[in-house]
């Protein structure tokens, strides 16, 4: 810690699998972190995000693949060989223990002299602006001041790796944006090797310099924030990312038709299917909805509205659409609840990718996941 | 004090006088409701069968033949009728019931640590260890008795596999009654064990291991202390389960001499009807036990008395 990008090792996982009996958590997971990335996995529940975790800091064993660090191989090496800082969801915190203590605990398995220990805890302490409380035990403190404690007890051995199991889930909301803005700027100055797992896209999309989304063990795309947020790989992630609306449908030479409900759409910048089942995908904020039209602004779709929602600078809308569909829109005035009023979406915000295997259902499962708390 | 609403404010809201404040509002204020008479019997019971023989007793122990504390001279004299010792049965009892205690705690500890979380066949084990609970204290003695006697299975079973030459002394004296206290004692241990290790979270010892914890080191340095004020109230009723053994101390011991126990020494004396050395027998009893379970407390309040999670579940 004592600079900027002094830390930090490069990860490489290799075909990382773990089965619990005859179910696969994790199937092949694959990634390579260059020292100082900060990596996000990024999935809803049972994803595999923490089998993935426990698999990185020993407290999984893994089924099959590799995992190097520094380029030594520490997929079977027990936890506390491992030379990693871990942050728990729970803060796990020794409650016997003093803050200073805690944070000197990784220190004194590690053989450091008291001076040194001691000096090493009062700067970790000062990082996370703890200092004051370093007599105090983790019960006296509040739960954003106990993660922090955790923050600083995992980077105070400077660890080459540091892994962060959604730490900021058991916090209320405004403190969760507090400290991740402090986990992001202690990222930027200690230039820790970190990966966090989050179910929070908001959350991800703000820490990390790399995503990695998953879904059911296997991997659904790997990119910054901006490729996964503007360009997602397919309709589970584009639903996981924002794309609340979701419409199956037939695509045929820029037409999306989806029955009752027809859209033009281009310029989509993925690589749209040619033709046969797909999904159309749009977000909220890219849906308009209002009573007076401007016209040749993009497609227009009827909708009555069900509920009008205030939301600062302006209104989440759901309506009904064509067909009975239910649409997530936004708008710049009130709508009052069983107005007629009118959808318009630019074609060049519409996503289409090509319909999930499972078909309806996997649509449904994409808008639930988007609907996860940010 | 006007947000408080008796039932005669609601028909006449507007009215000062409907706010007053009746009697049955302020014992209600102070905790005081109709739900306390079920504490009555409970304290009926206690004054009943335990305040009024406690103090009759402690007053019957100071009725001796020879004024006040006579009673108490000549249990310290060991003046008693069928006299082998009562000042040196207070040590035997203590080192029964230490020993029992302290053999109990060392071993429900491992066994209920090894329980916490998910083990294969958790059911069974449990049941195998907490089979001996059922069993009464005389019916364990008989049977040690028998089990463990010179003749005993296993001292002939001993003697023919020839891993020893000569009968183990293990009945009529201190070890038979320490292994029939265990017996007895140790499925209640364990039971109590398992709540506390059970109630210590799981990614503490795994932070640990994380921090570079080995697990000698996770089990002395996180786990131990925090098992220590449940070890500490596992060994306080061990200890007093342990410290009126009676039955096995007479049956699988030997109670004329190395397990005179101090409750045998007061069941002597109130056979022979002289009642008030009978009673200090049992107040001395009591006293030793208060003493013990007095400095066990104190020391515990020493310790880590917090909570066994770290942070929010």
């Amino acid at each position: 810690m004592t600079g900027r990008g002094s830390g930090g090792g490069a990860l490489r996982i290799r075909a990382l699998r773990r089965e619990f009996g005859s179910f696969a958590a994790l199937e092949g997971l694959d990634l390579d972190v260059p020292a100082g990335e900060f990596v996000a996995l990024l999935g809803p529940s049972g994803c595999g995000k923490s089998t993935a975790l426990n698999l990185l800091a020993g407290l999984l064993e893994p089924t099959t693949g590799t995992v190097s660090l520094d380029g030594r191989r520490i997929d079977r090496l027990p936890p506390e060989k491992r030379g990693i800082g871990m942050v728990f969801q729970n803060y796990a915190l020794f409650p016997h223990l003093t803050v200073a203590d805690n944070v000197a605990f990784g220190l004194r398995m590690r053989g450091c002299p008291k001076p040194e220990r001691a000096e090493r805890v009062r700067r970790s302490l000062d990082l996370v602006r703890l200092r004051a409380q370093a007599d105090r035990y983790p019960r006296q403190l509040s739960g954003g001041q106990q993660q922090r404690v955790a923050i600083a007890r995992a980077v105070v051995v400077e660890p080459r790796l540091v892994l962060m199991d959604e730490p900021l889930s058991n916090l209320d909301a405004s403190l969760r944006l507090d400290l991740r803005t402090e986990i992001r700027a202690l990222h930027q100055q200690l230039g820790l090797t970190t990966i966090y797992v989050t179910h929070d896209q908001a959350e991800a999309l703000s820490l990390a310099d790399r995503l990695v989304v998953l879904r059911d063990g296997t991997v659904q795309q790997v990119g910054t924030p901006a490729e996964v947020y503007e360009r997602p790989a397919n309709a589970f992630v584009a639903g996981f990312v924002g794309y609340r609306n979701s419409v199956p449908g037939e695509l045929a030479a820029g037409v999306f038709d989806a029955g009752p409900l027809v859209l033009r759409v281009g310029g989509t910048g993925s690589t749209p299917p040619d033709g046969g089942r797909v999904v159309a995908m749009i977000r909220p904020e890219d849906l308009l909805i209002t009573r007076e039209p401007a016209t040749g602004a993009g497609n227009e779709v009827p909708v009555d509205v069900r509920v009008c929602e205030y939301q600062g600078r302006s209104f989440a809308v759901e309506g009904t659409g064509p067909g009975g569909r239910v649409l997530h829109g936004r708008s710049d005035q009130p709508v009052r609840p069983g107005e007629r009023a009118v959808a318009v979406v630019a074609p060049d915000r519409i996503r289409v990718f090509a319909a999930p295997e499972e078909g309806a259902r996997a649509g449904g499962a994409a808008l639930l996941a988007g609907r996860e708390p940010s | 004090m006007r947000a408080a609403g008796p039932a005669g404010a609601t028909s006449d809201l507007d009215h000062p006088e409907a706010y007053r404040l009746t009697w049955r509002d302020r014992a209600r204020q102070r905790g005081l409701t109709p739900t306390l008479w079920l504490v009555a019997p409970g304290v009926v019971f206690m004054i009943v069968f335990f305040v009024y023989p406690l103090c009759y007793g402690v007053g019957l122990s100071l009725q001796g033949t020879g004024g006040w504390f006579s009673a108490y001279r000549d249990f310290f004299a060991n003046r008693l009728v069928n006299d082998h010792g009562s000042r040196e049965s207070i040590l035997i009892t203590l080192e029964l019931a230490l020993a029992a205690s302290i053999v109990n705690v060392a071993l429900a500890v491992p066994v209920a640590y090894r329980m916490r979380g998910t083990v294969r066949a958790k059911r069974t084990i449990m049941a195998v260890v907490l089979v001996p609970m059922t069993l009464g204290t005389v019916f364990v003695a008989s049977a040690m008795k028998e089990f463990l006697g010179p003749s005993g299975w296993l001292n002939r079973a001993l003697l023919h596999t020839g891993v020893v030459d000569q009968p183990l002394q293990l009945v009529g004296n201190f070890t038979g009654v320490l292994l029939s206290l265990v017996f007895t004692g140790l499925p209640f241990a364990f039971l109590l064990m398992v709540g506390y290790t059970s109630g210590i979270d799981p990614s503490l010892v795994q932070a640990a291991a994380v921090c570079g914890a080995r697990p000698a080191q996770r089990f002395w340095l996180v786990t131990f202390p925090l098992l220590l004020p449940g070890m500490t109230i596992t060994f306080c009723l061990s200890f007093v389960l342990a410290f009126g053994v009676f039955p096995s101390a007479t049956l699988v011991g030997n109670d004329a001499g190395p397990t005179r126990v101090l409750s045998k020494i007061a069941y002597t004396e109130y056979s022979y009807g002289r009642y008030p050395t009978a009673s200090a027998a049992a107040v001395v009893m009591a006293v030793v036990q208060l003493a013990v379970l007095g400095l066990v407390l104190w020391g515990r309040g020493l310790l880590h008395r917090g909570p066994t999670t770290g942070g929010k579940g």
